[in-house]
């Protein structure tokens, strides 16, 4: 069962939001970008604007309409919230006949994701796979998904790097949402088409002005996604991937886009599902007192495969970036039983000179021997 | 996920620049609970300056204390080097996989090493020659650059009185003093007999020594499934949350660092993956 709200409705669900002690968290114009930050109310939401994506390339461009949710995404992913990019993890402290650890306990807020997108949906759900379902969990993560509540947006319009739909990872949202609303901005009308996928967003549906939707608002809704699906910007073909790239880490074009690869890490650090944390210990001045301290890391250092000895083992441009590749779409299968790519683009988008996944994939199954 | 303390209750120096340190959990509760198996590791705090992961070299029924060869050669090393007996260490663990020890019961062992390699494979040896009648053969094949960097100098001489127990020793570079063997330690694999259908290979060293020795096992007749490596990787979490020991599609500290060779042939015969 579909329901209707209009555009005040979404202020609506703020306020509703606000009120059962969520802090509302969602897109909004910053530095010519679209990031994700506290927000408060629809005002704060990028209307009127849309972006153009395309391989290192990304621009804000104002829309001839005034839609909050007519951009696809943009550099910043959930991740940020759930896997902070650093963390206290424990503290030491010096005693006379030695030192004491204290776990560091945290207390994270509960957090609304306004305008979670479908592969974005997806990308938690992976990582829930990689921090919650394996023998060790990240108590962090698990305290914070607890706390959720998912506002998600079925996408209007596809951006110009966009490949969920061959990701199976969108752009319509099937699941890991409370709410999901559809946008459709017609003539005069400006209306949501809204799905409830927990009690909780039914409630919260409950609480805001609705109607029943009509045939026709559903199949305007359902037409606006059937388009976005029609024009994503890349696709990627992942017929056997795993096996494409477990016999093919000799290819030539690994060599290739190793000379355009900056490892500048740009790639991992846009990217919602990479997970890869290094620690450090900060200790204070009088040297009584250190922390363990978590960071978001990333497999295109020098640092990150060193070893004493040989020192780093992948010293090069090519290893760094097959590693990373090679993750993602393929050895990711096999550790966690799903692809740890959702085709959001953010990769080919972001990345300095524009290495594209689905290029670099699609040129080492062209040429397999 | 968080360090206990564990004092060090003996120092013992190694060769230059390596030293064994024989650490106790200082809660006794603790102390007592704490069960690994040859090949595991642990990972080992220095107050203020971080963790390093350290394979356990004692054996499993020693409940007094946990031994750790440590090399000196990076930050947290380096302060352990500086401490004494009765200063204090984190401790967790123990973590990652297993020699197949059980398995091996009645089979002939062969522990090939290279370097410092032999630290976490020293724990098998121990357990081999305290359970001698239960394994067949026991060769240790054993290989260094050069005749200073040999450890357990004392214990590579107590385990060849063993019966049915060879110790086959060699460096690259020999000096006047040097009574064993000259060259790389694939070299010793053509001094000893073998039963290939009946031997279990356990090695652990410098990645390119041991793609060398599981090559020539394999020629000698050794069965794949018979060759087992433990394998060196940065770790930061060693709970397979920080992604920094990858091997393809294992993480060493999951589901390593003892492989079975087969398992991971395919990464390990390509460096840099």
């Amino acid at each position: 069962m579909s329901w209707v709200i209009d555009r005040s409705g979404v202020d609506a669900l703020c306020r509703v939001l606000t009120a059962r002690g969520y802090a509302l968290v969602g897109p909004t114009v910053r530095d010519g970008a679209i990031v994700y930050d506290r927000i408060t109310s629809s005002a704060d939401l990028p209307v009127g604007w849309t972006d153009e994506q395309a391989g290192g390339a990304y621009r804000l461009k104002p829309r001839n309409d005034r839609a909050l949710f007519g951009y696809a995404v943009g550099p910043h992913s959930w991740k940020k919230y759930l896997l902070p990019p650093r963390l206290t993890l424990w503290r030491a402290e010096r005693e006379a006949d030695g030192f004491v650890v204290l776990e560091e306990s945290h207390d994270p807020p509960r957090l609304a994701l306004i305008g979670a997108r479908s592969c974005e949906l997806r990308a938690l759900a992976i990582q829930d796979r990689v921090l919650l379902e394996d023998a060790c969990v990240d108590p962090y993560y698990r305290t914070q998904r607890d706390r959720l509540f998912v506002l998600a947006v079925n996408c209007g319009q596809a951006g110009g790097t966009c490949f969920c739909a061959s990701m199976d990872a969108g752009p319509r949202a099937s699941s890991g949402y409370d709410l999901a609303l559809t946008e459709v901005v017609a003539g005069e009308r400006h209306y949501f088409v809204a799905d409830a996928g927990t009690p909780a967003g039914h409630e919260v549906l409950n609480a805001v002005p609705h109607a029943t939707a009509t045939p026709d608002e559903i199949g305007m809704a359902d037409a606006v996604i059937a388009r976005t699906a029609e024009s994503m910007g890349r696709s990627l073909d992942t017929t056997d991937i795993k096996r494409l790239l477990y016999d093919n880490l000799d290819h030539p074009r690994w060599d290739q886009v190793a000379q355009r690869c900056l490892a500048c890490g740009n790639c991992t650090m846009v990217c919602p599902t990479c997970f890869c944390t290094t620690v450090e210990q900060v200790t204070k001045l009088a040297g009584a007192k250190a922390e363990q301290v978590r960071t978001w890391d990333s497999c295109f250092t020098l640092d990150f495969s060193y070893v004493h000895g040989p020192g780093s083992l992948r010293s090069t441009h090519k290893s760094r970036y097959r590693q990373w590749m090679t993750h993602k779409l393929a050895t990711w299968i096999d550790q966690f039983g799903t692809s740890g790519c959702v085709g959001c683009g953010r990769c080919i988008t972001w990345c300095p000179v524009g290495i594209d996944i689905t290029e670099e994939t699609a040129a080492i199954r062209g040429g397999t021997r | 996920m968080i360090p206990c303390p564990a004092e060090i209750v003996e120092k013992r120096s190694e060769t230059r620049g390596i030293y064994t340190f024989r650490l106790r959990v200082k809660d006794e509760g603790k102390r007592a609970a704490f069960r690994f198996r040859p090949g595991q590791f642990n990972m080992v705090y220095a107050f203020g300056v971080g963790e390093v992961p350290i394979s356990i070299a004692s054996d499993p029924d020693d409940l007094d204390g946990l031994d750790h060869t440590v090399r000196i050669v990076g930050n947290v090393t380096g302060v352990l080097e500086r401490l004494k007996v009765g200063n204090v260490v984190g401790l967790r663990g123990p973590y990652g996989s297993w020699w197949p020890l059980e398995e091996s019961r009645g089979r002939d062992v062969i522990v090939i090493t290279g370097g410092l390699g032999c630290a976490p494979v020293v724990s098998v040896i121990s357990y081999v020659v305290r359970r001698r009648g239960s394994f067949g053969a026991l060769k240790i094949l054993h290989g260094i650059k050069a005749p200073t960097d040999l450890v357990y100098r004392r214990q590579f001489q107590a385990w060849a009185k063993h019966p049915n127990t060879e110790v086959h020793l060699t460096t690259d570079q020999p000096d006047r003093r040097w009574r064993h063997h000259t060259g790389v330690v694939t070299t010793l694999l053509g001094r000893v007999t073998l039963d290939p259908a009946n031997s279990v290979a356990m090695m652990c060293g410098p990645e390119g020594m041991m793609r060398a020795a599981a090559r020539e096992l394999l020629e000698r007749g050794v069965p794949t499934e018979s060759l087992y490596v433990s394998i060196e990787r940065n770790m930061k979490c060693a709970v397979g949350l920080c992604g920094h020991c990858q091997l393809g599609s294992e993480y060493v500290c999951k589901t390593g660092p003892v492989f079975r060779f087969d398992r991971i042939r395919h990464w390990f015969e390509h460096p840099g993956v």
